[in-house]
């Protein structure tokens, strides 16, 4: 129908202007936290090997002598331009950064959605078909010890547990298989599948297992919890007795009616999730010493470097919102009720 | 519950075609922790092609149990005995994968609920599509449109909104695209569970003018439950009511409605605010707890003309001459005067309970 | 484009009542021109991006006036604005427009604080007697909240002595049995008794119940309407009765209003409006209630379709989509169009209907409201003038047929522009709400004085 569509593109420009206040929101709090963190950004950075002219001069370039308010608009404009300005200790562009890193945080991420839709999206839709059964009880533990378990000590377990045997516990890939691999994509296994190099795919994919397990884990109790309430839920709704009513087969009814409809509301879920996997791979990425955008994050957060930090987190903010609204736009699709 | 009389013999007497559905002392138990719920305990009918059958009582009584009892439809823990014989078929202990089977082409169920009852991700379309491929397997994707528009139509639902999702419809649409949706098949036996109660006046009449009709156009059983006595009387054949689980009262609506025999029929009519109302009645107290319901006859702590032995003896079901039946003590001396040797000495003086229920015999 | 009617000219309900009694003393409350109108749903947001900016206008120029002791019953389907316009009364809801005056003040115009003392004398009952008490409160809190809000209890001697006796009023007796108890322990007619113990002590004298009995079941209904009478008859109340059920406000009601989308359409002393209905809309209310005598059968015309949106009403008089003896100028719109063909299509073969369906190529277009103007598209493959001939074949048809169908007087012309169909409708006029005879108004075109 005309109408569903026109109602389609109305919900799509509705978020879209919601979306804008939300950026404004985020970039003020990442302005405002990195102005309260403790000493001086510039000082400190330098490691006090500079004098205090050359400071003021570092000071200058970095707009940081200008009142607060102006820092602020320069920063929007930045933002707005997608500049996120030039790190102090290695001058990388922080644009570069997330270009050249992002791809292996990105592969971390994609692992990780996967192993925890892998995981969490059987056990939930099982746990909630046969609720309060031995597998249930067994899922909720599971999925309540994942969620609890701090990320570094889980990767720190798998490590301990796998070291020396055939899955690296370390590194994006090895050393000697990745020196003649050309960084396109930045995505590394992309990469050496472009190179044409099956051993390093091989490799590249190895590496990926066990920080994606550890990264997946984090959110796959959640997960499941959430699946299960939804599908016991959506087994009480009216229109599950009905369709029983009508003679519907029951392995019909489960998925094609309960299943569903549970799954809609854990979609909005999975996009606040992000944050949490983002949260989850900076510390992924130190555990397993991945090249990821989240590992540079905390080498320049111990180096004091505020404008590398201030784009990295900017960068992960937009991210963030960008992914909440692609998933409620998901979400329009499949929900008829949503769009109008 | 003893019968004085055969049903069968009234039925072959009156050259009736045979009933689709005859039920044979179900009993629907409920399993709580404070013990079964018998919240249909004993309960014998039959419906015939064609007819419908209005299933009245308070609430708590045991409609809704009885209506998905028959179909097989109560939640798990559920203890289900008795006959329910369709067409030659005992539905009680029959296998789930079986009674799927029948339910939709032979048994429908239209509820109460229509805003809920279609799933929200799914067009009507799809509804009817599932439905049809379901249990017609040999219908092609055209015929599928086609008998569904078909029955769409019928309800006064336009083909140009088959495509359309549930809530893109108001309440009553959606309580026709749900009757659409049972009638579709063609099932022989439909219980309508108080089809009406969340409708506006308007299209509650509407509704129940399309329910009318139904036995006209077709040869498919109605049960229709329901609060509401004047809908029995405009869209019912016979009527049961309903009492603490049991039917203490069924015949033809006219004959019940015009000469009421239970105690609680009378009760029940008299309690009812229509348009002719000029002054109020009420029964006093409320339906009992099913899991430990009184002796005797169940309605002898409200009963206005309770004797003594109806607190301990169950009264019998007497057929009458109008071919009613009813379950009274009252008319069982009637009928026989030697049953009253079982209400012992005394039996028959007046029971005086009744003048002392208060409102907090209520809960 | 909906019209208004000019309230300077409307005339209002007579405000002096029949034989004898004129006295403007036993006045309880007048209300006049009241507006209720809800932003629509999304706030400000769906307004941004050009959605809607409407207002459901659920109650919209009400004039009525109340007189102490009777009860005034307000009845009509769902979404007629009911609940909200006797909300509206107690200044629970702001009125957009209007005035409710109420010993010597205007509701309307107060301020929360002000409102305040006035709530004690303004009680209201809700459907659900389960949703009104708080489940984690007892009944001796429940019920005796009221005393302590308006603070009109020296100690907690008084406060139990009153709670007590409110109890027994009600019929909770002995009250001790209750003051304990939580709404968990009672039935549904005992929480409703509990409700109205806590309406009725702070000594009000008007009482607005919102559909009492309808949650409750039937037996227990009358019970729950003859305590109302009792406590009427003891305690000089005032009632607003909300409901749909035509039946108990027969029985119940002093007066009746019937309330369609937002406005009354008609209205007078209830025998007289049950006797002899003069609203096309009351008639078909009337009509439709199953009645439980055996000599009645299923009716009868029932008015077709449903109670409209409220965010959209139809043009001129709200019923007119649904009304059998609509005039020309009842308020014709496109929306009625589309709503005309499907109706025929039911009765249509599907190669016919399938033939006739793709003459239109913007049916979705139709279903908007709109102007009294409509350009109809003509399907692919189809001109305009098979469109036209297919509206006048239409209209041909149905001169002939019976019940004679209204739409067709609404439309003044039809005709070819620029390769679509245009068809214009007579302008709608709002009934407004008139005096028939004494006491008994009706909005409704049927009744309007010839010329006006
Ligand atoms: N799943 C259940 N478990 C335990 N008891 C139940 C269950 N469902 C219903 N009951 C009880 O069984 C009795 C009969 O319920 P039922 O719903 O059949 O009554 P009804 O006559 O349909 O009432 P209403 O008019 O309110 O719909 C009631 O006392 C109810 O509390
Ligand atoms: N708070 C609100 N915000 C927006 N719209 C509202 C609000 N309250 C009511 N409405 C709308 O106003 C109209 C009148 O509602 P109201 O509840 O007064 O009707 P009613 O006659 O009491 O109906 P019912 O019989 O369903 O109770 C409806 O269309 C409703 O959706
Ligand atoms: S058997 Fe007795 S108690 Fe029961 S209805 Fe008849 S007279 Fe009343
Ligand atoms: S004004 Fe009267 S005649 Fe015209 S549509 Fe309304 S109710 Fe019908
Ligand atoms: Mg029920
Ligand atoms: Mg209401």
């Amino acid at each position: 129908m005309s109408k569903q569509s026109g109602g389609l593109g109305r919900y799509v420009a509705q978020r879209l202007l919601l979306a804008v206040p939300m950026v404004l929101i985020l970039l003020t709090l990442v302005f405002l936290l990195m102005r309260v963190a403790p000493g001086d950004p510039v000082s400190a950075a330098a490691g006090g090997k500079l004098g205090p002219e050359q400071l003021a001069e570092k000071r200058r370039i970095a707009g940081l002598d200008k009142p607060l308010f102006e820092q602020y608009l320069d920063y929007l404009g930045d933002v707005v331009t997608l500049d996120f300005g030039t790190t102090f200790v290695d001058h990388r562009k922080v644009s570069d950064i997330i270009i050249e890193n992002g791809g292996a945080t990105l592969s971390l991420t994609l692992g990780a959605l996967f192993v925890a839709v892998l995981i969490g999206l059987p056990i939930g839709l099982f746990s909630g078909r046969y609720r309060d059964s031995a597998f249930d009880v067994t899922a909720r533990i599971f999925g309540i010890t994942t969620y609890a378990a701090p990320v570094f000590f889980t990767g720190l377990l798998a490590q301990l547990a796998f070291s020396g045997t055939w899955l690296p516990t370390s590194d994006q890939a090895d050393p000697l298989t990745s020196l003649n691999i050309e960084s396109v994509t930045h995505i590394y296994v992309l990469d050496c599948l472009i190179a044409g190099d099956w051993n390093a795919v091989e490799d590249g994919l190895k590496h990926l297992i066990l920080p994606s397990i550890t990264l997946g884990l984090l959110i796959v109790g959640v997960f499941i919890r959430m699946i299960r309430i939804n599908v016991i839920q959506s087994l009480h709704g009216d229109y599950i007795e009905a369709a029983r009513a009508r003679g519907v087969r029951e392995r019909r009814v489960v998925t094609q009616h309960a299943f569903r409809n549970a799954l809609v509301p854990v979609i909005t879920v999975l996009g606040l999730q992000v944050a949490l996997l983002l949260g989850g791979a900076v510390l992924t990425e130190k555990t397993f010493n991945w090249p990821g955008v989240g590992s540079t994050l905390i080498t320049y957060i111990n180096q004091r470097d505020y404008i590398a930090v201030q784009g990295i987190v900017t960068v992960f903010a937009l991210v963030v919102v960008l992914i909440s609204m692609l998933i409620d736009f998901v979400n329009a699709l499949i929900d008829p009720r949503v769009r109008y | 519950m003893a019968t004085t009389s055969a049903p069968s013999t009234a039925a072959a007497a009156t050259g009736a075609p045979e009933p689709v559905l005859a039920v044979q002392d179900l009993r629907v138990w409920y399993g709580t922790e404070r013990g079964p719920v018998r919240a249909v305990d004993g309960v014998t009918f039959e419906v015939r092609p064609g007819e419908t059958l209005g299933l009245v009582g308070e609430s708590g009584c045991g409609k809704s149990t009885l209506g998905r009892g028959v179909l097989g439809l109560t939640p798990a823990g559920t203890a289900l005995d008795g006959v329910v014989d369709f067409k030659g078929t005992n539905l009680v202990g029959l296998s789930p994968k079986h009674l799927q089977k029948l339910r939709g082409p032979e048994l429908g169920l239209i509820f109460q609920e229509p805003m809920t009852r279609l799933n929200p991700l799914m067009k009507i379309s799809e509804h009817f599509e599932e439905a049809l491929r379901t249990h017609e397997k040999g219908l092609s994707r055209q015929q599928r449109r086609e008998r569904a528009l078909d029955a769409l139509r019928g309800m006064g639902i336009p083909p140009s909104r088959y495509h359309a999702y549930p809530h893109e419809f108001s309440g009553g649409m959606r309580q026709r695209i749900m009757i659409a949706l049972a009638l579709v098949l063609r099932p022989a036996f439909v219980v309508a569970d108080e089809p009406t109660t969340a409708l506006d006046v308007l299209v509650e009449a509407q509704i129940i003018k399309i329910l009318a009709d139904l036995r006209k156009n077709f040869d498919t059983a109605l049960v229709l439950i329901t609060h509401n006595l004047g809908i029995v009387a405009e869209a019912c054949d016979r009527v049961a009511v309903m009492y603490a689980g049991h039917i203490v009262e069924q015949g033809d609506a006219r004959e019940v409605f015009a000469n009421p025999q239970h105690p609680y029929t009378r009760e029940l009519l008299r309690s009812t605010i229509s348009l002719s109302t000029t002054g109020l009645h009420y029964i006093p107290g409320s339906p009992p707890d099913l899991v430990r319901p009184p002796t005797g006859c169940r309605f002898h702590p409200r009963c206005p003309v309770a004797m003594r032995g109806c607190a301990e003896h169950e009264p019998p079901e007497v057929v009458l001459g109008s071919g009613v039946r009813t379950a009274c003590w009252h008319q069982a001396l009637e009928a026989d005067p030697s049953l009253g040797e079982e209400l012992g000495q005394g039996g028959r003086d007046a029971l005086a309970a009744v003048k002392e229920i208060s409102v907090a015999d209520e809960a | 484009m909906p019209t208004k009617p000019d309230t300077e000219s409307a005339a209002r309900p007579d405000p002096s009542p029949g034989a004898g009694s004129g006295q403007r003393n036993d006045v309880l409350m007048e209300v006049e021109d009241l507006q209720v109108h809800f932003g629509m749903r999304g706030g400000a947001l769906a307004r941004i991006s050009g959605r809607g900016g409407g207002a459901v206008k659920a109650v919209d120029g009400v004039n009525l006036t109340l007189r102490r002791g009777e009860v005034l019953g307000l009845v009509g389907e769902s979404g007629s604005g009911k609940t909200t316009l006797g909300r509206t009364l107690l200044g629970l809801n702001r009125a957009t427009g209007g005035s409710i005056r109420y010993g010597g003040q205007d509701l309307t115009e107060l301020s929360e604080r002000r409102l305040r003392p006035l709530r004690r004398r303004l009680q209201m009952v809700f459907q659900d007697p389960h949703a009104s008490l708080n489940p984690s409160m007892d009944i001796r809190t429940a019920v005796g909240h009221p005393l302590r809000i308006h603070r009109l209890v020296a100690d907690d001697e008084e406060y139990e002595a009153k709670v007590a006796h409110a109890l027994e009023r009600v019929g909770l007796t002995p009250a001790e049995r209750y003051l304990s108890k939580f709404p968990s322990d009672l039935s549904g007619g005992q929480k409703q008794r509990a409700v109205l113990a806590r309406a009725i002590i702070a000594e009000p004298e008007l009482l607005v119940a919102d559909e009492p009995i309808s949650m409750l079941d039937m037996s227990v209904r009358a019970k729950i309407l003859q305590l109302m009478l009792d406590l009427k008859r003891d305690l000089d109340l005032t009632y607003v009765y909300v409901t749909h059920d035509l039946a108990s406000a027969k029985f119940f009601c002093d007066t009746i209003a019937i309330m369609y989308l937002g406005r009354i359409v008609e209205q007078g002393p209830a025998e007289q409006v049950f006797n002899e209905p003069r609203h096309p809309y009351t008639k078909a209310l009337l009509a439709a209630i199953p009645e439980p005598d055996p000599n009645r059968s299923v009716p009868r015309n029932l008015p077709r379709g449903e109670v409209p949106d409220a965010a959209k009403p139809p043009l001129g008089c709200s019923f007119h989509p649904r009304c059998a003896a609509a005039l020309p100028h009842c308020g014709w719109e496109r929306r009625d169009l589309r709503a005309l063909l499907e109706r025929r299509w039911l009765d249509l073969a599907p190669d016919e209907y399938a033939r006739e369906r793709a003459l239109i190529g913007n049916l979705d277009a139709l279903a908007e409201p709109g102007p009294t103007r409509v350009l109809v598209t003509p399907g692919r493959g189809h001109s305009a003038a098979d469109v036209l001939a297919y509206f006048r074949r239409l209209r041909e048809e149905a001169s002939e047929t019976e019940p004679r169908e209204p739409f067709w007087g609404g439309v003044t012309t039809m005709s070819e522009d620029g390769g679509q169909v245009v068809v214009e409708f007579v302008e709608a006029r709002d009934p407004r709400l008139l005096p028939v005879v004494d006491s008994v108004s009706v909005a409704c075109h049927l009744y309007a004085a010839p010329g006006a």
